[in-house]
């Protein structure tokens, strides 16, 4: 069985069918849901894409960065103009957001991974205003007036088969020689030069990855909403996905996942307190650091935890201390 | 194998190294001694790449090539590999994982071999493979180092500070497989606070300064010098 699943055949037959399998589920759950809770899906599914992005940067590379909005803006952007202006269809807009977004990030990428720490999140924060300020004086953003007249094409399918998608290239990429790198440098950078590891290109890569995926998930966004304005993609958005990524585990995919469903659900979960709303919200946050200072699944094996759970007996492991 | 010639290297205004010249032929163990602050790591950073010289005509030879200015990790590939001060480990990886992480300048997957020749010179950590690095303690630690740094295949191994805050049984066990790994082949250079044991196992030796080589000879005529056995043997 397990020489089975080495095999990379199967890995993409079984990632096809999965994908496939996740389109055909989804299409059906959209016509028995209500569409208040499709819409709270989607959100969910745009925010898990972009913490996605962000858990490679700051959680598995450990830069971080508080100018993600930038990132999801320029995929936004450069999508709408893509379908609005040039007529193309919404699946290559959100190709051409994510590469516009990742291609910034590699071109911002150079200077500012020189950084490090607070520093880089400095200098992460002052792009993404740099960003934000550019776009309310474009004319073909149509400044702060807004984007108007984007077609509301993304489907709850479309976005929940992206969302695997990028789970899946998460994952290969966090087991791949890469992602070892990468989770070296956020161990000890200094001991990485000195093993050998390009520093420099591996956090560029992250960096690139990073911002393709907050690229699709703004160009997924911008055709939700239908309408964008520059202030939709402030600071505050960009902590909004880092508190996903550090609530649910910095580093931890699983993490990521629940912290999106979390954050993105409790707003509305939290309706019917009207005024109280965000003050409950805020307290939560709080709650949850206290108890769990390294996120909901921080510092958890998950295939550890099942075995226990399942009372799975440990296989013979050499040595592991406890 | 390495050569330095004349460099100088400076943190901002404060100049670390005056121009430091010393050589390393292959197959020897060259220690390089000194009290804190004499510019020991830095001499050892400014090789592996992690520092820059500062004067342009500050030139670093390894294997025939200058390496001065060169990035790290190309350093680490042409054959020199780095143990850096502190151990510096990576801690929330296991045992195993670090050292495939030694392995990473050298592209394509570590053969077993690798594997059992770092298992051959530190037992102990064969029997710690899946442990995290970060709860070893300190001496398992600093074999964990040395064994990826080994993963490399490196012809030239420099040691930072191998025996800080280890106990003594340790520090004796450390510097025999400093001796046993350049007996199997590797060139070693050597930094160490503990100029007795320094002394003992090298070849040769430069004695640092302030930022300069006041003293350089063959290890047993060093260890005999008066100066020497007063300010750094505590005799």
């Amino acid at each position: 069985m397990k020489k089975l699943l080495n095999n990379w055949i199967v890995q993409v037959l079984l990632f096809l069918s999965v994908l496939a399998l996740t389109a055909l589920s989804t299409s059906i759950i959209q016509d028995i849901i209500p569409p208040y809770l499709l819409m709270i899906g989607l959100f969910i599914g745009i925010n898990l894409i972009m913490a996605l992005g962000l858990n490679l940067i700051t959680g598995v590379t450990g830069q971080l960065s508080l100018g993600h909005a930038a990132f999801m803006s320029i995929g936004a952007y450069a999508s709408a103009i893509a379908t609005v202006n040039y007529d193309l269809p919404f699946l290559i807009g959100v190709l051409i957001g994510g590469l516009a977004a990742g291609l910034i990030g590699i071109i911002i990428g150079f200077p500012t991974l020189r950084l490090t720490g607070d520093y880089l999140a400095i200098a992460t924060l002052g792009f993404a205003e740099i960003v934000r300020v550019q776009f309310t004086n474009m004319k073909i953003t149509n400044g702060a007036i807004g984007f108007l007249g984007i077609e509301g094409s993304t489907t709850f399918p479309i976005v929940m088969t992206i969302v695997v998608l990028t789970i899946c290239c998460m994952v290969w990429i966090e087991n791949s020689r890469n992602g070892r790198a990468m989770l070296a440098i956020r161990e000890d950078e200094i001991a990485s030069s000195a093993v050998g590891i390009n520093t420099t290109l591996y956090k560029i890569q992250a960096f690139a990855i990073g911002s393709f995926c907050a690229g699709v998930g703004g160009a997924l966004f911008a055709h939700t909403t239908t309408f964008i304005q520059p202030t939709d993609f402030g600071f505050l958005k960009s902590v909004d996905i880092l508190s996903i990524v550090v609530l649910g585990g910095l580093g931890s995919i699983p993490g990521t996942i629940i912290g999106a469903i979390v954050l993105t659900s409790a707003p509305e979960i939290l309706r019917p307190l009207a005024n109280y709303r965000m003050i409950v919200y805020g307290l939560l946050l709080v709650v949850i650091m206290i108890f769990r200072p390294y996120g909901l699944l921080g510092g958890v094996n998950l295939r550890q935890a099942v075995r226990r759970a399942l009372m799975i007996p440990k296989k013979k492991q050499a040595g592991r201390g406890e | 194998m390495l050569k330095l010639e004349k460099v100088d290297v400076s943190y901002g205004s404060i100049k670390a190294l005056h121009g430091i010249s010393l050589e390393v032929t292959t197959g020897e163990i060259v220690a390089l001694i000194g009290a804190n602050g004499a510019g020991k790591s830095t001499t050892l950073r400014t090789i592996s790449g992690l520092l820059k010289p500062s004067n342009k005509e500050s030139k670093i030879t390894f294997k025939e090539k200058q390496i001065q200015g060169i990035s790290p990790h190309k350093i680490v590939e042409m054959g020199l590999s780095h143990v850096p001060e502190g151990r510096r480990v990576f801690p929330d990886m296991s045992v195993y994982e670090n050292l495939l992480m030694g392995a990473h300048s050298r592209k394509g997957k570590p053969d077993q071999a690798d594997f059992d020749r770092v298992y051959h010179h530190f037992p102990r950590l064969k029997e710690r493979i899946k442990q995290l690095a970060g709860t070893l303690s300190g001496g398992e630690q600093q074999m964990l180092a040395m064994g990826r740094a080994l993963m490399a295949r490196p012809s030239l191994l420099i040691l930072d500070e191998p025996s800080m805050g280890l106990a003594p049984m340790l520090v004796e066990e450390i510097f025999h497989i400093i001796e046993d790994i350049n007996v199997a082949g590797t060139t070693i250079l050597l930094v160490e606070q503990n100029a007795h044991l320094a002394l003992e196992i090298s070849n040769r030796a430069y004695v640092l300064e302030t930022g300069e080589i006041v003293l350089e000879g063959m290890a047993k005529d060093l260890a005999k010098n008066e100066d020497i056995r007063k300010s750094y043997l505590g005799e």
